[in-house]
């Protein structure tokens, strides 16, 4: 029962030219010791923000609110000291990126770039952790790891770079991953090979996976409950099977809607009309009540609570406090 | 090998520089050809002589010859390093410049090591500390500096350091007076090179630090800065061993391209201190109007600056392995 | 990154140019002092007491003094009216010898970047070569040979000047020549000429503006090296002239290499200020601020 990864009220405000942005304003989640949990929502939802809040590796302009917080385990991650946060990233909780060709330093070998991930966390000398790096190497099943060891990013495949990230990841054996998108940038074919390394890998070594993805097959397949993002807001929570029967939240149910599946033809490809809110400029009341199918005269006046329902499910809507 | 694949692209390099230097020999022609009045007064630099030296100067560049048959025969000189004779110093030009290469060298290595040096130093610190004070001030006293020319900082260094506080000499590379040899000889030397290597350092320097400092702000938001930091890396070691390499190469790239600034440099802090180096040397052929010489150095120090370029092409690919392995 | 930080604007939307222009404080005073100085060294020759040239105008090298602020030079004349003189020289060659530089760097980086192909090829020839010869030596060879005078001083600036502004144009070009709103002017029936000097140019020109106020101090750095070598026009007063006189007498007249070299590096360091202020104005980036 006791949480991985607990965060409550987590907001994050851009600070730009024309005003303040909230980001991420409100977000709660949770993951448990070993759960596979994602998060969904379209580009520009503040996804990767918050995955970028929670490893606290924000840009400049960006700024997390105090009263946020963010435990993982027992420690509370907001305000903790930089070098302490230091130690915490990579070894505790580790980060793969969306893109392997910019993610990787260009003029740093292969090989390095891993030993430095465990080297930071703890006393050994550079040569002491290279077997450790290797062994990360052959885990994530890169062919002759012992050569690519001293190769350069720009020798690798797409495929094979994330491979190298999602060794940095694990080389320290996290307890928590975050994902950020980690197939986006590859081929359809590579996504697949990629994905199910990451879940084979999580599994060998117990640690929680946080999703964070706009692929709702991608969620279908390898995660247990899915929190759904909106407008910088949690509008949905609910586990993995659920969330696909019955979605609760008209967000969700359009998003499902619009997903196209082998599983039965459409006549028509539906997408959801509209663009998603301004950030500096939001609507009164519900956030998705622009584009949303089901939406009433009342929805524009008040700001939807999330709510808890049945089954640990949550959804932030109006429509949902008739039913009991 | 990288080791193959490197000397592969040096030579790669090298040939591709060898046209250029023949477009500059053939500057050099035209050049000759085209001024007003007499090549022949080109050839002698204005200087009175005889009719024999004259008539062997006509037979030598084919005069009489049509045009195409001259650039041939001033092709076939300039590869034997044969870049004509100074009636005034009465030495072969190549020997002349030869001799005065060695102060020159040597002021522009030390300039060059220091400023580049210091200018990235500087620069990896500003970077780390945008915009705090420091950073400004140093930026402004950088900019202030890019400004000014070089001659005249040379002047006020000169004026204040030598000639009012008399903490170094006025000018030239040597005193009368100073040891001939051995330790004392070098400290004389040194003595007389702070003075010149100061001045010629700063407009370097200030270029340095101002493109060490953008670039490193500019790599500093790059996506593998993220991962480092991910990875639990500390911000010290991510400016010095994640930035600071990849920031190295367009700076690297700067300071090659700046030797021909840097040469030009050179000619005017030597005639400000008088240091008997090629840039003085030009100064003096352009005073007396010494053709030859003024030639015979537009074709070396061209050359130099090609080769610089090329050295500078060979350490890029040192540094990013991506330009080697095509 | 949510969308809204995404300020991707060309000058036509938020903050106007100027107001940009002027949140960099050194370069407003940058442009305080450029503005000050143009207008010293049109209306201060006409205002100043003495003739630059006159010799009887005070004692030679009179030290600074209430009748010559300056003090005067070897020859009796007064340093201050020489100076304001000498800075419309420097400045009036600045300006020409870059525009003649832009000019040229324009059309070969038009002609280049929007036809590619062979053309494109022949001209980044043309423009290496340019580039790897020193610009200084080539003009003091040019100048050495061809005579000192304005005119070849000028030109053989420019000439040492354009490959620079042409490389950027050029790359404007190639970025720009495939972007929709070209394709668009052309399935309309545009003409070469118009698609080039209508639709891109003045997309592409942004750079170059940058680029072209700065080559002003380079400029002027040039012309005052080579007045400094003795390769300047001996029937102007370039502030370099006189730092080049003041090489024999300064030891005992501080006042001579002291003024015109001040008033050079500020009018220089005026112009540097002004082409940074300008890069805040045209760079996207420093909306995100």
């Amino acid at each position: 029962m006791s949480h991985l990864l607990k965060v409550r009220n987590l907001v994050t405000r851009l600070r730009t030219e024309a005003a303040d942005v909230t980001a991420v304003d409100n977000v709660g989640l949770s993951v448990k010791p070993g759960e596979s949990v994602a998060l969904v929502g379209e580009s520009g939802c503040g996804k990767s923000m918050t995955a970028l809040s929670l490893m606290r590796l924000l840009p400049p302009i960006a700024e997390i609110d105090p009263k946020s917080s963010i435990r993982l385990n027992d420690t509370e991650l907001v305000d903790l000291a930089p070098d302490r946060m230091k130690s915490v990233r990579g070894s505790r909780m580790a980060m793969i990126f969306q893109d392997p060709m910019t993610f990787l330093n260009p003029v740093m070998r292969i090989g390095d770039q891993i030993v430095e991930a465990i080297a930071v966390h703890g006393k050994n000398s550079y040569a002491d952790c290279a077997p450790q790096a290797l062994e990360a190497l052959k885990r994530v099943k890169i062919p002759a790891p012992e050569v690519v060891f001293s190769y350069y990013p720009h020798q690798l495949s797409g495929g094979m770079r994330q491979r190298v990230l999602i060794a940095i990841a694990i080389s320290c054996n996290p307890a928590l991953l975050i994902a950020d998108e980690p197939t986006t940038a590859l081929d359809v074919t590579i996504q697949a090979q990629v994905m199910d390394l990451l879940s084979e890998l999580r599994h060998e070594l117990n640690s929680a996976l946080l999703l964070i993805t706009h692929d709702l097959g991608l969620v279908a397949e390898y995660a247990e409950r899915v929190y759904v993002m909106y407008a910088g807001q949690i509008v949905e929570e609910a586990p993995v099977d659920e969330l696909f029967q019955d979605p609760k939240h008209p967000y969700t149910r359009a998003l499902l809607r619009s997903s196209l599946s082998v599983e039965h033809r459409v006549e028509a490809f539906e997408t959801i009309e509209g663009n998603p809110p301004n950030l500096s400029a939001l609507p009164g009341g519900c956030r998705f009540r622009p584009r949303c199918r089901e939406a009433v005269e009342s929805c524009g006046h008040r700001f939807p609570d999330l709510l808890e329902l049945s089954g640990q499910r949550k959804a932030r809507c109006f429509l949902l406090e008739e039913r009991p | 090998m990288a080791a193959t694949h490197l000397l592969i692209y040096a030579l790669r390099r090298i040939l591709q520089a060898i046209p250029l230097i023949f477009v500059i020999i053939i500057i050099n022609f035209f050049l000759i050809h085209s001024a007003p009045g007499d090549p022949l007064d080109v050839l002698t630099g204005n200087m009175e002589t005889t009719e024999e030296y004259i008539e062997q100067l006509r037979s030598e560049f084919g005069l009489d010859r049509p045009l195409i048959e001259q650039l041939g025969l001033y092709l076939f000189k300039a590869v034997q390093f044969d870049l004509g004779y100074s009636l005034r110093y009465r030495q072969d030009v190549i020997d002349l410049i030869l001799s005065r290469l060695p102060p020159t060298l040597l002021l522009m290595g030390t300039a060059l090591v220091l400023s580049s040096g210091l200018g990235i130093l500087l620069g990896v610190a500003a970077a780390r500390r945008p915009y705090s004070f420091g950073d400004n001030a140093m930026t402004f006293v950088a900019l202030a500096s890019y400004s000014m020319p070089v001659f005249w900082l040379g002047q006020i260094l000169l004026l204040v350091f030598a000639l009012h506080l008399a903490w170094f000499p006025v000018q030239g590379m040597y005193s009368l007076r100073a040891p001939n040899q051995g330790f004392g000889r070098l400290m004389d030397l040194l003595h007389h090179l702070v003075l010149p290597a100061a001045t010629y350092s700063v407009y370097h320097l200030t270029l340095i630090f101002r493109l060490t400092r953008v670039k490193m702000q500019e790599t500093m938001t790059l996506d593998y800065i993220t991962t480092a930091r991910a990875k639990g890396v500390s911000e010290r070691r991510v400016a010095w061993r994640h930035a600071l390499p990849n920031t190295m190469m367009p700076v690297v790239t700067v300071i090659g391209l700046n030797f021909g600034f840097m040469l030009a440099g050179s000619v005017l802090t030597e005639t400000v201190f008088a240091w008997p180096g090629t840039g003085r040397l030009l100064y003096e052929a352009i005073m007396a109007r010494d053709y030859p010489v003024l030639l015979g150095l537009f074709t070396v120090l061209s050359i130099m600056v090609i080769a610089a370029n090329v050295i500078t092409d060979v350490i890029y690919a040192l540094l990013d392995p991506r330009v080697v392995y095509k | 990154m949510t969308q809204v930080a995404n300020a991707e604007t060309a000058g036509t939307r938020g903050p106007g140019a100027w107001t940009i222009f002027r949140r960099n404080r050194l370069s407003t005073l940058g442009f305080a002092i450029l503005v000050l100085l143009l207008v010293l060294s049109v209306v201060g020759p006409w205002l100043s007491t003495y003739s630059p040239t006159d010799t009887t105008a005070g004692n030679p090298l009179e030290s600074p003094n209430l009748a010559h602020l300056m003090g005067t030079d070897e020859l009796g004349r007064d340093l201050l009216s020489r100076v304001l003189v000498g800075i419309r020289v420097s400045l009036i060659v600045g300006v020409i010898a870059a525009a003649v530089a832009t000019l040229l760097g324009i059309t070969v980086g038009s002609v280049a970047g929007f036809f590619t192909g062979r053309v494109d090829d022949v001209l980044m020839r043309v423009t290496e070569i340019f580039q790897v010869i020193p610009r200084f030596f080539l003009a003091v060879v040019l100048v050495a040979f061809f005579g000192a005078n304005l005119i070849n001083i000028i030109l053989a600036i420019s000439l040492l000047s354009w490959p620079e502004l042409a490389r950027i144009v050029r790359a404007e070009f190639l970025s720009l020549r495939s972007r929709q709103f070209v394709d668009a002017a052309r399935v309309a029936g545009a003409s070469t000429l118009f698609l080039i000097f209508v639709e891109i140019l003045p997309n592409a020109l942004m750079p170059v503006v940058v680029n072209a106020t700065l080559q002003v101090g380079q400029a002027m750095l040039l012309e005052a090296g080579l007045s400094y070598l003795g390769l300047g026009d001996p029937s102007q007063i370039s502030l370099g002239l006189m730092l080049h006189q003041a090489q024999q007498i300064m030891r005992t007249a501080w006042w001579s290499t002291l003024f015109p070299g001040l008033f050079l590096a500020l009018a220089v360091l005026a112009i540097n200020l002004v082409g940074d202020g300008l890069n805040d104005v045209f760079s996207p980036r420093s909306r995100e601020r």
